[in-house]
């Protein structure tokens, strides 16, 4: 019968129309604000209304979600930053916008360099956020953030992120990524033990050069 | 919404509070204007298509008022340089920027249109939309994230909200000059820089004589 | 050499014997194929085609070699029949270079002839229409060239000195005494200039719209721009219109407007670095292009990618076919006029994948997931609250293939799209390889060619799927390809799924940031959304590529655009546009 693709074509959105009413029905009114019902809704088992009420709700953002990098520093007990970029440089090498700029610092008094920045910036407005330098820094002192609530309403005193607007302690790293960060601290402590295994050997060596 | 519209300053009577609300012209004129803000369909790139997702059921920018999207500059009150902005469409964006009625708003989204993005170096491209068009938010990323422009459309709202009806520019009695159409030379022209591309020019020609 | 990796590989050894007076075989290292003498091209390229059953003409290409002072075109040809490809090329004084078209015999030439010209000021000797294609008429000096400087040139290479240790941070406007990314010729006068962007075009379609249509109406003949802002025209792109009254009697597209220079940039870049910028090429596949990329570095690399790589590439490649057809369905019926709906359902479907994407890959549409020799995460371990193969079993064996029954039943037989659809825009067979058309455009035709089975790469030849094709060649036959394919995908992503080994490498050898590649030439395609993405790479065996092409199909298939159009109505444009699936960040690069 002519028409009957277009009736059954109507079908399928009658069908989604109800759908959302009923999804509202299973969840007593709990539909939205509520994280387990989002997850639920945005899940591939969702039916129905598959709105995220932003800003009320949120989307969550995955661990491994990219957006504009950040530095991290450990927290000194006396209250002071330690920052884990030694200024490498390879963040800047790899970066392919090229929108890292980093100044190496040097010793006051010997003017030879040491491994600490001196500045450091990232053009917001060229970076494209493709995780590179998180990825290939050996220190793990770059990271790519998840705080993608940035709009501003000037960008020319905004959009250059300095050091200080960088810099982020480790323990809010651990919290936007604690698979990743557990999985290098476990490194870290690996690598440790082997140099602390190292160093007690060598020491057992000179110490006792007979007993070999 | 009552509550949001309604002057605390003036005080109303208890009996009265059901059916009466005090209000300065100042905030529902911006009320309204920032809950029915109509974009102009224009994508230009990758972040188009993000905002494309903005629209769309996920994140349903309806929900601000501002699913009304028009293919026309002449009915749209916002204009979302969605993208790279190039040298060869800089004219067409500054031209449909000219035609929009005021008030305007224009919102940079994602690093190519707020600075030039990953492409800046590129001999085509603008670094920045805001070297032609006033902008009036911008919002990083690239793409940002429906959730991050969503953010920034919320951004624009409280910049509405800030506009008073005393002074805004569109009840001016001077006339606002449109901004000139840059032309296509053998690079991109603006015609606010033709005195000084002339001697430039001259300049270098000197200089290669020399 | 990798043994998964396509290959162009040995060419029938008589060629140069056929024509001992034009053709010598190329033995520069790690180079193939043959260099054909300018003079014997047309000949030769026809004996290519009609002799040796070379019929598909993938991708025209220059690569400029100031030492030499040449200019080198280089060809890929295939045939539609399957197997490997012949490259041949012609060298040109780079001072005057001049080649004969071969628009003639491969008409699918045109566009990527002039974009040769746009980019390296190569005349195409015979080319019906030799204007700049992705720049505009009257811009000056050739932008491929080695030695032409853009505006805000820094160093010839990346990484910039600038960056790193002494790293003071400048935008490079301060730099530039505009304080905006342009330059000018030396004594260049702004006040006497007359814009000559339009004309051409002009010039060349005004005298078919010419007075009156000789018919029963004394009418007018309309010239229509369409676009570079218009709603149905997937971006920015343009087409300038003939029309009698609704009927369109010729149909030129404008491009560039979204050229972003992806090829200069990519020869600063490093080979890695190049990697994210693939990403924004096809911007709704952005998985299929790092394939694509990765495949034909590592071809030159020879590195042999460990299994598990190969079944995540293959998962994300096939999803992300699954997601571009998606939003091409969905916009296709937004440009017949069914607004929204259809398309919401399809994003709706693309999210969940999306999803996936980003919690793998961390980012829904950047995906940079790929690397030389693998990937660069593997799978998390949730998704969500959910486990994330768990989530993948049920978004592959469930909801993907419902969600595709069901936008089929939403929309396959509805009689408005049937009667806007069947007939319109009919492409033939011969045409389409004629015009070097790809993806679910030539598969519409009737043409049984898919880079997965035609010339299988990665690990396709394990996985059981069809090549799906329909005979008429008609936007509804398209849209079937495209309903099709998305079936076959969801087998294979099903396939994988079941398949993939547990644990072991993601990546060969440790993780790079400066790669090395050995000197050669390399030509890597694969079967993309769109159709033949192929991506052809010149090392001299540094860190950055000498020359990086992208064949891009939807900007290849934009070629028969015209043709295809000519004839029917204004409305149908669209509709047959709509149903190309063009992306133009893939269009103009
Ligand atoms: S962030 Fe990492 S890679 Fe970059 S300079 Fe610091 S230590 Fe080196
Ligand atoms: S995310 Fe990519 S573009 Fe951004 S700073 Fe890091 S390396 Fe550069
Ligand atoms: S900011 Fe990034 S995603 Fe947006 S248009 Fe530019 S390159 Fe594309």
């Amino acid at each position: 019968m002519y028409g009957s693709g277009i009736l059954a074509g109507l079908g399928v959105t009658l069908k989604h129309f109800i759908d959302s009413y009923v999804d509202d029905l299973k969840f007593l009114g709990q539909r939205y604000y509520n994280p387990a019902s989002l997850n639920q809704r945005q899940g591939t088992r969702g039916k129905g209304v598959f709105t995220v009420q932003f800003p009320e709700e949120k989307l969550p953002t995955p661990e491994r979600f990219r957006f504009i990098p950040f530095l991290l520093y450990d927290e000194k007990p006396d209250g002071t930053h330690d920052d884990r970029c030694t200024s490498c440089g390879i963040c800047a090498k790899v970066c392919p916008p090229q929108c890292i700029w980093i100044k190496r610092s040097n010793d006051p008094v010997t003017g030879r360099p040491v491994p600490q920045p001196a500045a450091f910036y990232i053009d917001i407005d060229i970076c494209m956020n493709c995780g590179y330098c998180a990825e290939y820094c050996p220190f793990d002192a770059i990271k790519m953030d998840h705080d993608y609530e940035l709009a501003s309403f000037d960008r020319t005193s905004a959009h250059i992120f300095d050091k200080q607007k960088l810099d982020k302690p480790v323990a809010y790293y651990a919290s936007l990524r604690p698979t990743d960060y557990a999985a290098e601290e476990l490194v870290r402590a690996e690598e440790e033990a082997k140099k602390a295994a190292k160093k007690a050997d060598a020491a057992s060596k000179a110490a006792a050069p007979v007993a070999v | 919404m009552i509550d949001e519209l309604s002057n605390p300053d003036i005080p109303v009577p208890d009996e009265l509070k059901a059916s009466v609300t005090i209000t300065t012209l100042d905030k529902i004129y911006n009320w309204s204007r920032r809950s029915s803000i109509w974009p102009m369909v224009f994508g230009l790139a990758c972040c188009a298509i993000e905002m494309i997702c903005t629209a769309a059921s996920r994140f349903d920018i309806s929900r601000f008022g501002m699913e009304v999207f028009r293919a026309t500059p002449r009915q749209s009150d916002l204009m979302i340089v969605s993208g790279t902005v190039t040298k060869k469409m800089v004219p067409q964006i500054v031209r449909l920027y000219n035609q929009m009625p005021e008030p305007r708003y224009v919102i940079a989204m994602g690093a190519c249109a707020s600075g030039g993005g990953p492409f800046k170096e590129g001999y085509n491209v603008v670094a920045g939309i805001d070297k032609y068009v006033p902008v009036d938010v911008y919002v990083p990323g690239c793409p940002p994230t429906p959730q991050a422009l969503l953010h920034g459309l919320i951004k624009l709202q409280e910049k509405i909200d800030s506009q008073s009806l005393r002074d805004v520019r569109w009840y001016k009695s001077e006339t606002n000059e449109p901004v000139p159409v840059p032309v296509l030379g053998p690079d991109l022209m603006d015609p606010r820089q033709y005195q000084l591309i002339k001697q430039r020019a001259l300049q270098a020609a000197a200089q290669a004589e020399a | 050499m990798s043994a998964t990796a396509p290959t162009v590989a040995a060419v029938p050894a008589n060629l140069a014997e056929h024509f001992p007076a034009g053709v010598v075989a190329d033995t520069r290292k790690g180079y193939e194929g043959y260099v054909v003498g300018a003079a014997q091209l047309l000949q030769v390229a026809g004996a290519i085609r009609d002799k040796l059953g070379y019929n598909y003409l993938s991708s025209v290409t220059g690569v400029d070699y100031p030492e030499s002072n040449q200019i080198e075109v280089v060809y890929h040809a295939f045939k539609t029949s399957g197997g490997p490809g012949l490259n041949f090329k012609v060298q040109a004084d780079r001072n005057d270079p001049v080649v004969p078209s071969l628009v003639g015999l491969y008409p699918g030439a045109e566009f990527q002839e002039r974009e040769i010209f746009d980019m390296y000021g190569v005349r195409f000797d015979g080319h019906p229409d030799l204007r700049r294609i992705l720049m505009w008429d009257g811009f000056a000096g050739y932008p491929l060239r080695k030695d032409w400087k853009e505006p805000f040139f820094e160093e010839d290479l990346k990484p910039f000195a600038s960056r790193w240790p002494g790293g003071d941070v400048r935008r490079s406007e301060e730099s530039d005494p505009f304080g905006a990314n342009v330059q000018y010729p030396p004594e260049f006068d702004p006040y006497e200039w007359t814009p000559e962007t339009e004309t051409a075009i002009y010039k060349l379609i005004q005298p078919k719209a010419g007075n009156g249509n000789g018919g029963h109406l004394k009418t007018d003949k309309l010239i229509v721009n369409i676009g570079p802002q218009h709603p149905s025209t997937h971006g920015v792109f343009r087409m300038v219109v003939v029309l009698d009254g609704e009927t369109v009697v010729d149909l030129k597209p404008v491009m560039g407007y979204l050229h972003r220079n992806h090829e200069k940039i990519g020869e600063r870049n490093t080979f890695l670095q190049n990697m994210p910028y693939t990403d924004r090429l096809d911007y709704l596949a952005s998985m299929s292009n790092n394939h694509a990329y990765a495949l034909s570095v590592e071809r030159l690399m020879g590195v042999k990618v460990p299994e598990r790589a190969e079944y995540l590439r293959v998962l994300m490649v096939e999803l992300t076919r699954i997601c571009s057809h998606m939003w091409a369905i969905g916009f296709l019926l937004n440009d017949l006029g069914a607004f929204q709906t259809p398309a919401l359902y399809a994003i709706k479907e693309r999210e969940l994948i999306l999803d996936f994407f980003e919690a793998t890959a961390g980012s829904r549409m950047m995906c940079n997931y790929m690397r030389f020799g693998g990937v660069s995460r593997d799978l998390p371990a949730a998704l969500r609250d959910e486990n994330t193969m768990d989530f993948l079993r049920d978004l592959v064996n469930n909801r993907l293939s419902y969600a595709i029954d069901e936008l089929d039943r939403f929309l396959t037989h509805s009689e408005i799209l049937r009667s806007r659809c069947i007939g319109v825009g009919v492409l033939p067979a011969e045409k389409a390889i004629a015009y070097s058309a790809a993806g679910p455009l030539l598969r519409a035709s009737g043409v049984d060619y898919d880079l997965r089975r035609a010339d299988p790469y990665s690990i396709y030849d394990r996985f059981d799927f069809n090549v799906c094709t329909r005979p008429n060649g008609d936007v509804y036959d398209r849209y079937l390809v495209r309903i099709d394919e998305m079936r076959e995908s969801v087998r294979i992503c099903q396939q994988v799924v079941a398949g993939m080994p547990t644990g072991g490498e993601i990546l060969a050898g440790k993780p790079q940031y400066n790669v090395r590649v050995p000197a050669g030439e390399s030509y890597g395609r694969v079967e993309n959304p769109k159709g033949e993405l192929g991506f052809y790479v010149v090392s001299t065996g540094k860190t950055n590529p000498w020359r990086y092409h992208v064949r891009a199909p939807s900007f290849v298939n934009l070629t028969l655009l015209g043709e295809v159009c000519k004839g029917h109505k204004i409305a149908d444009v669209v509709v047959i546009l709509g149903s190309i699936d063009i992306v133009l960040g893939e269009v103009d690069r």
